[in-house]
């Protein structure tokens, strides 16, 4: 074994526990949401079984269903993946893992709060900010907790040199504090009046749900992508040109045309998501010349498929979102399930799945110990793309066809919902084969966790039992 | 970029760009809002919303009605309605004006309007432009008779009778929670107090939606709703369900507090008052 080797394999186990608690809460929020969702989706299909309990409704389980996914898997599971990165890429290993071990503990319990509070009534009633106080201030600190440890272990890197990763990652990690401070106070803590609270959690949805999202599956995507192609990423500028584009007509925009608000909020948004078309072209072109053509590892289903499949997703779900804001299409497809479509494919088809692909590549890494059913992890790729794919098209091409009926005063509102419920009843389907994805999913994190607490048992059992021996030999 | 706090300064550029953007302009043009003064009245709005609708707002809240109703009328612009408010001495001058006005200028008329102009006031012309508005208006008052140019707001939602005019900032001034929705499972509630505004037939679609509307996919919300033996007398507020909906026998649906308080949120929802930002010229029905 080289010096390097012994290096990077410190490297990894430096990362071992916080990843295992981060990524196996995740698996278990990642259940929960997705169980959520199909059981919101069910009360289009049988309303009136639903009505005897609050926590039955559709405005319980959805945004329970929402924060579990976003809360619950994402940002942990980006955490994780950003950790591991920057220990990586700096060949520094992570100390005081103890550190980011308690504050994942946190994040899960502040996620746990978070949900129960939703069902019991105590939600703020803001999308994508449901949480009550209690949640999200365990949430804040842990991030917080977790956010400066990356960073500790990034500016006492040992490759002094930055990495495209490195600043998507980087502006991720100040980005969420920023941000859920800013809508927490503004919002719930002392709220401001009328609809400026409508704006900043507008804002706040934004700047979460497609610019963290997306600077974090993106620096993820730009660390594996030249790995697994076994070419650089192609190139340095390009990226460094989408960065900062990203950033900056990203975080401007979330007002949807036509809310109740002084017009140039919207008009700003709107100029800004037609301006996103640049990073996204720029985005483009560094996935096909990276990718493309390179006599790398083959995808067989695994880490660079999935990474791949993600990074396809997100030009697909950035186009949907660009499209939503121009004004023509926008006002077809204003208050429409086609919102929705946008959101899942950015969250799980983009987002979600290059971390699965992080994941599978990192753990056993990590642990040390291999995947207990390595086999289940291509039908896991195949299910969750068949799911997303399912989920997305379905809410998609429902919500142009809804957005046509609410556009024409002379059908009846109720045509459109029901016009609605053919697509409804597909999209469960969808929900059907990602949860299956999901369980997949969180049973080989789930059999690896067992397996690292099983082999700890042994070691110490171990260390407990030979002292003895070598006693009573001399005894 | 070698340096992570060129970044770091960078990002935090950007970041605080759009924190001013999105969150301190608002908040410096709209934080200090006040009421505003009805058009052509001497009333400001809007007024605070009732205590009990107040607390109904919140009933709103945790249950996520934001999930599937929205609170944004929308309005594509505004038209002219041409409204005939007396005939005159000479009624067939007037109907010979109009009916000269609409073969030669190609006035647009709905479908279902004929040449006739019957009694009045009557809407003659609706959803056109301001000069054909003011032509049609030039000619009927040359031939006696007296007419009025309706300023109205026109879009789909309008058109379904969703509203008066779309919704402004105003309208939400005095709500703690703002609750704008985004997505319409079920129709736009900014003006369902208006239109819809009797509060039995809003308990009955909170326990029962499909007694009132058949096709309706809203969950039942029977929770805010307590079904109990009829004691000595039935309650007053027990619900009058129709058949097929009905509690057991010598049962009785009374609605608890919280239906009773989110029912009058629903009936506090308007918008319906002319405003500088959201003009049109309210109908005042004349009495009988």
């Amino acid at each position: 074994m080289t010096v390097n080797e012994t290096q990077t394999d410190k490297i990894d186990a430096s990362c071992r526990v916080p990843l295992l608690v981060l990524f196996g809460g995740a698996a278990l929020w990642l259940v929960v949401g997705s169980l959520l969702a199909l059981a919101a989706s069910l009360t289009f299909h049988m309303p009136d079984k639903f009505g005897d309990c609050p926590w039955g409704t559709y405005g319980h389980l959805q945004p329970a269903a929402d924060d579990a996914l976003l809360y619950g898997f994402c940002i942990p599971a980006g955490l994780g993946v950003a950790l591991w990165i920057f220990a990586r890429l700096g060949q520094v290993p992570l100390r005081g893992a103890l550190v980011p071990v308690i504050a994942a503990h946190l994040w899960h319990v502040g996620v746990l709060v978070g949900l129960v509070g939703i069902f019991v009534g105590d939600s703020t009633g803001f999308q994508w900010l449901e949480f009550p106080r209690g949640g999200s201030a365990l949430l804040f600190f842990a991030y917080l907790l977790i956010g400066l440890w990356a960073l500790m272990n990034f500016s006492g890197r040992r490759e002094v040199g930055m990495f495209p990763s490195h600043w998507f990652l980087v502006a991720a990690l100040f980005l969420f504090p920023w941000i859920y401070s800013t809508a927490n106070i503004l919002i719930v803590g002392w709220p401001v009046r009328g609809v400026v609270q409508a704006v900043i959690a507008w804002w706040f949805g934004n700047n979460l749900v497609f610019v963290w999202t997306s600077l974090v599956g993106l620096g993820t995507a730009f660390y594996f992508l030249p790995k697994f192609s076994g070419r650089p990423l192609q190139t340095y500028f390009y990226a460094l040109f989408a960065f900062w584009t990203l950033l900056f007509f990203g975080s401007m925009r979330g007002v949807p045309a036509g809310a109740p608000v002084p017009a140039w909020l919207p008009t700003l948004s709107s100029l800004n998501s037609l301006m996103l078309v640049v990073p996204v072209i720029a985005i483009a072109i560094i996935g096909w010349k990276t990718v493309v053509g390179a006599a790398g590892q083959e995808c067989k289903g695994g880490s660079f498929c999935m990474v791949k499949f993600g990074y396809v997703a997100f030009i697909l779900s950035a186009l949907l979102l660009i499209a939503q804001s121009c004004p023509v299409i926008g006002r077809l497809t204003q208050f429409t399930w086609f919102g929705t479509a946008q959101t899942q494919l950015q969250l799980y088809g983009f987002f979600a799945i290059t971390m699965f692909g992080a994941i599978y590549h990192i753990l056993p890494r990590a642990v040390g110990i291999e995947f207990a059913f390595p086999k289940l992890i291509r039908v896991q790729h195949w299910l969750a793309m068949l799911g997303v794919f399912i989920l997305v098209a379905s809410l998609a091409v429902g919500g142009v066809e809804q957005g046509m009926k609410l556009n024409n005063p002379a059908v009846a509102f109720a045509d459109s919902t029901k016009a609605m419920l053919m697509f409804l009843r597909v999209s469960t389907t969808g929900l059907l084969f990602i949860l299956l994805a999901n369980l997949l999913f969180a049973l080989n994190i789930f059999v690896m966790i067992l397996a690292w607490k099983w082999s700890l048992v042994k070691s110490v059992f171990a260390f407990v039992i030979s002292p003895l021996n070598k006693t009573e030999v001399k005894a | 970029m070698k340096n992570g706090f060129v970044i770091f300064l960078a990002a935090f550029a950007m970041m605080f760009t759009s924190w001013s953007a999105f969150v301190l302009g608002p908040q410096l043009q709209l934080g200090r809002e006040k009421q505003v003064p009805v058009l052509n009245s001497t009333e400001v709005y809007p007024r605070s919303r009732p205590g009990e609708a107040n607390q109904g707002l919140q009933i709103y809240r945790v249950n996520g009605c934001a999930a599937c109703h929205t609170e944004q009328v929308q309005q594509d612009g505004v038209a002219c309605d041409l409204v005939l408010t007396s005939v005159g001495k000479n009624e067939a001058a007037v109907r010979n004006a109009f009916e000269d006005g609409v073969k030669q200028n190609n006035w647009p008329l709905t479908p279902s309007q004929d040449l006739q102009v019957k009694g009045s006031p009557e809407i003659l012309l609706h959803n056109v432009s301001k000069e054909i508005a003011e032509a049609a208006s030039d000619k009927i008052t040359a031939a006696g008779g007296k007419v009025e140019i309706h300023i109205v707001a026109v879009g789909p939602d309008i058109a379904r009778g969703w509203g008066l005019r779309h919704s402004v900032a105003e309208d939400f001034l005095y709500d703690n929670v703002v609750q704008l929705g985004s997505l319409r499972i079920g129709p736009d509630l900014a003006d369902v107090g208006a239109r819809l505004a009797d509060a039995n037939w809003q308990l009955l679609h909170l326990y029962a939606p499909k007694s009132v509307v058949k096709d309706s996919l809203m969950p039942p919300f029977r929770y805010l709703f307590e079904t109990r033996k009829i004691g000595d007398a039935p309650s007053p507020d027990a619900l009058n369900l129709p058949s097929g909906f009905t509690p057991p026998a010598g049962c009785e649906v009374v609605p608890t507090p919280e239906a009773k308080k989110l029912v009058a949120y629903l009936l506090s929802l308007h918008a319906d008052v002319p405003l500088y930002d959201a003009p049109f010229t309210p109908v005042v029905v004349a009495k009988p």
